[in-house]
């Protein structure tokens, strides 16, 4: 049997879980955001399946789940670049990336 | 088994692999050189996926700038005095896993047992016209203002592109 939906669903599901882990469990910020990186890819996985196998016309012409891929990707750069921002100034004021040692907006 | 069915399980098993490496490795360094390997395989799913286009997207964006930025900051952000286990966990990773692990189990049982609109498995039916290939086709539905396209939202991506360039620029200054 070749591949199915299935394959790709799953696969996205893992590498999801596996993102999520490593955002909520980690110390170190930057780490945080390799995990929510980790977590769009996945997703993009999924949309890039969904639109692999779809195969009504017209719509499977018109590539929609490619298409969110990209505006995805469009949208995971804009905020790499704006937390990696945050994140250097945050260490330049308090001399950590720790997460949990990061509370001045804790009441 | 045929290759494309070969080709998925060895990008996937690496794929998977080099995710639990960027999540379980003691060095960050190491995590940020697992994140490159992570995408550079997910463009080969996205290569066998048919989606040419958005596999090069994936190697220039993510593979090249995105890594790029991420070591960049770990150079700017490095804790003096702390070289070996420098991405550590929190207290409550158990819970986060044992969360996660309920949450994969209930999307992949979702995904499996849910009846699904579009069709399982692949076929030649052919999602492009003839003698446009799949980067032609991407442009079109990006750009074209007569055709069905999505010119709308990619002008709101280049506003947000924007906004996240003077964002950055304006956060990440020292005054």
């Amino acid at each position: 049997m070749g591949l199915t939906l299935n394959h790709f669903l799953i696969l996205g599901a893992i590498l999801f879980c596996i993102g999520l882990y490593g955002a909520i469990s980690k110390r170190n910020a930057i780490a945080v955001l390799m995990g929510i990186e980790i977590m769009l890819n996945a997703v993009n996985v999924t949309m890039i399946g969904f639109s692999f196998f779809n195969h009504v016309k017209p719509y499977s012409t018109y590539l929609t789940g490619q298409i969110f891929a990209i505006f995805i990707i469009t949208v995971a750069a804009a905020e790499a670049a704006v937390a990696l921002a945050m994140i250097i100034a945050i260490y330049r004021k308090r001399e950590t990336v720790d997460v949990g040692e990061i509370d001045i907006m804790k009441w | 088994m045929d290759l494309a069915t070969l080709i998925f399980w060895i990008i996937a098993v690496i794929l998977v692999g080099s995710a639990l490496m960027v999540v379980g490795l003691r060095n960050i360094v190491h995590s940020a050189v697992a994140l490159i390997l992570l995408f550079a395989m997910a463009a080969g799913i996205y290569v066998l996926l048919d989606a040419e286009f958005i596999a090069i997207v994936q190697i220039l964006i993510y593979a090249g700038a995105v890594t790029i930025l991420i070591l960049f900051a770990l150079m700017l952000t490095r804790i003096t005095g702390q070289q070996s286990r420098t991405n550590p966990t929190n207290k409550q990773w158990w819970i986060a896993l044992v969360i996660c692990t309920l949450l994969g189990v209930s999307i992949i049982y979702a995904a499996t047992t849910s009846p699904h609109a579009v069709a399982t498995v692949g076929s030649d039916s052919g999602q492009l016209p003839a003698g446009i290939n799949n980067v032609v086709r991407i442009g079109q539905l990006l750009y074209s203002p007569t055709q069905y396209s999505f010119v709308l939202p990619f002008e709101i991506a280049s506003l947000v592109l924007l906004v996240a360039i003077i964002g950055a620029i304006v956060i990440g200054r020292e005054d």
